[in-house]
């Protein structure tokens, strides 16, 4: 399963990207394998505040319906509309298919590749 | 920890992913739910139920056991045929819904949801007690794996892997014969809404059976299908699942199932005056099926309500559906807004969807 060493995790199985003061966040591969067919996914609006730990959004698969939690705290500049358009993107490449950018302050506390990768191996 | 079945190493080499479903680990999926619910749709799919309990009652007076312990006749049953039935409480709710076989004059298989098994053995053991009845019952679960082919290619694939039973078994019917040259109960039965077979056999067989039909069906479009297809394949077939539609504090009659009540047969059986009361008396609820249009589903456990916004029911079961390209569910809703054609609309965690009233099953197969 693809974990890139150059991006960020949390226990929530979604992926960060940190670029200058935008983060990129999405689920990662293990999450889109775990929920099944993505049918839905619900982004919070450009311009709204998040914060760290908090619901911002949804993804509804055949099977259930789970939260996207933010993984840290910021304000939504861009959301992936294609992926809204299109939620099957997540499963075909969910570390392609990026879900919202955030501008950030705080450097945020978040995990590294190997200690994702040691999480998702003890399941 | 889980409980594996004897086909456990079959599905990890297949890349399954697990879930844990009545205590066993069961594959959910092998690559995508909603292209494994589309193969039994339209080729077939290959299941492992082998969570599934299998009981068996024997003994002279089995079928007189079975009377009084379930709400159908099953020594009416012919031999070799099958009924759909439902084991209850004296209060008429109901413990278990089953599919009964006779397999012999005295010989009956009773085969029950994987979270039931211990509740239906025992229950059937204490009514024969009662009864002190000549039959013994033996819970043979650990000692049966269980294979489904099922989707419109099930035919012609199982035919090639066995003689003349298979293609003139008819529908709920159960026959001992061979598949792949293994000794096996086949049974035309199933819980997808299409054609095909179940498959009863002794878990050491299990895993080449399970290869030779693999085989065998490749070049008919039969994959590897998951638990999760087979609950959207049962939900359009507007089957019930024990836990969802059904519990034990379900009102058969509410549950659209009082067809499968014998009230005409000769001697009392559990649940009698209950199931009596609630024949006669005005639903309070009946089970109904909804569809919506958006992307999301109604999910089990979302408030159904009316125009005016007043919580009328609950839904049971929903998903997308992927045979139909809608959101379908499964709910019980208050008398006189279970009419098809009602408008109504679930509470999608704070956002209300229009829903509408539709006749159950949502999905028929063709043939049918």
């Amino acid at each position: 399963m693809s974990i890139p060493s150059d991006l960020r995790y949390t226990d929530q199985h979604e992926w960060v990207d940190l670029n200058g003061d935008i983060a990129t966040i999405g689920i990662t591969q293990y999450a889109a394998d775990s929920l099944g067919d993505i049918v839905f996914v619900g982004l919070p609006p450009i311009g709204s505040s998040l914060a760290s730990g908090q619901p911002c959004g949804e993804l509804e698969s055949t099977k259930s319906v789970s939260d996207l939690m933010a993984p840290l705290d910021g304000d939504v500049v861009e959301i992936n509309d294609a992926v809204v358009d299109d939620p099957s993107l997540l499963n075909s490449d969910a570390m392609d298919a990026w879900l919202v950018r955030l501008k950030f302050t705080a450097i945020p506390v978040l995990l590294d590749a190997s200690t994702y990768a040691a999480l998702v191996a003890a399941g | 920890m889980s409980r594996q079945t004897a086909l456990h190493s079959v599905h990890t080499e297949l890349g399954a992913s697990f879930t844990d479903f009545a205590g066993w680990s069961m594959p959910v999926r092998y690559t995508s739910e909603t292209a494994e619910h589309h193969a039994v749709r339209t080729t077939a799919g290959l299941f492992d139920l082998s969570h599934m309990g299998e009981i068996k009652v024997t003994g002279p007076d089995a079928g007189r056991v079975l009377d009084r312990a379930v709400v159908g006749t099953p020594s009416r049953i012919g031999l070799g045929r099958a009924r759909y039935s439902m084991i209850c409480n004296d209060a008429g709710g109901i413990l278990d819904d089953l599919v009964v076989y006779r397999l012999a004059d005295h010989d009956y298989l009773v085969v029950a949801n994987a979270s039931n098994v211990d509740v239906v053995a025992t229950a059937l053991s204490e009514r024969t007690t009662d009864e002190a009845a000549d039959a013994q019952v033996s819970d043979k679960s650990q000692h049966c794996a269980l294979l489904a082919v099922q989707g419109p290619a099930a035919v012609t694939i199982l035919a090639g892997l066995g003689d003349d039973h298979v293609t003139a078994l008819k529908y709920y019917s159960i026959a001992r014969t061979k598949v792949a040259g293994h000794d096996v109960l086949l049974a035309r039965t199933g819980y997808t809404g299409e054609d095909g077979y179940e498959v009863y056999c002794s878990p050491s067989v299990a895993p080449d059976l399970w290869r030779q039909i693999s085989a065998a069906g490749e070049r008919y479009g039969l994959v590897p299908a998951g638990l999760a297809c087979r609950d959207t394949l049962r939900l359009e077939a507007g089957m019930p699942l024990y836990g969802h539609e059904l519990d034990a504090d379900t009102n058969p009659f509410e549950a659209g199932l009082g067809r499968v009540i014998s009230f005409d047969k000769p001697n009392r059986f559990v649940g009698d005056t209950a199931l009596r009361r609630f024949r006669d008396l005005p639903r309070r609820r009946s089970l109904v099926g909804l569809a919506t249009s958006g992307r999301r589903a109604p999910r089990a456990g979302y408030d159904v309500v009316d125009r005016a916004g007043n919580t009328v029911g609950r839904v049971t079961s929903g998903a997308p559906s992927p045979t139909l390209g809608y959101p379908i569910a499964m709910a019980y809703v208050e008398a006189g807004h279970n009419t098809p054609g009602t408008e109504l609309a679930v509470d999608l965690r704070g956002t209300r969807e229009p829903a509408l009233v539709v006749d159950l099953p949502f999905y028929q197969r063709p043939s049918a």
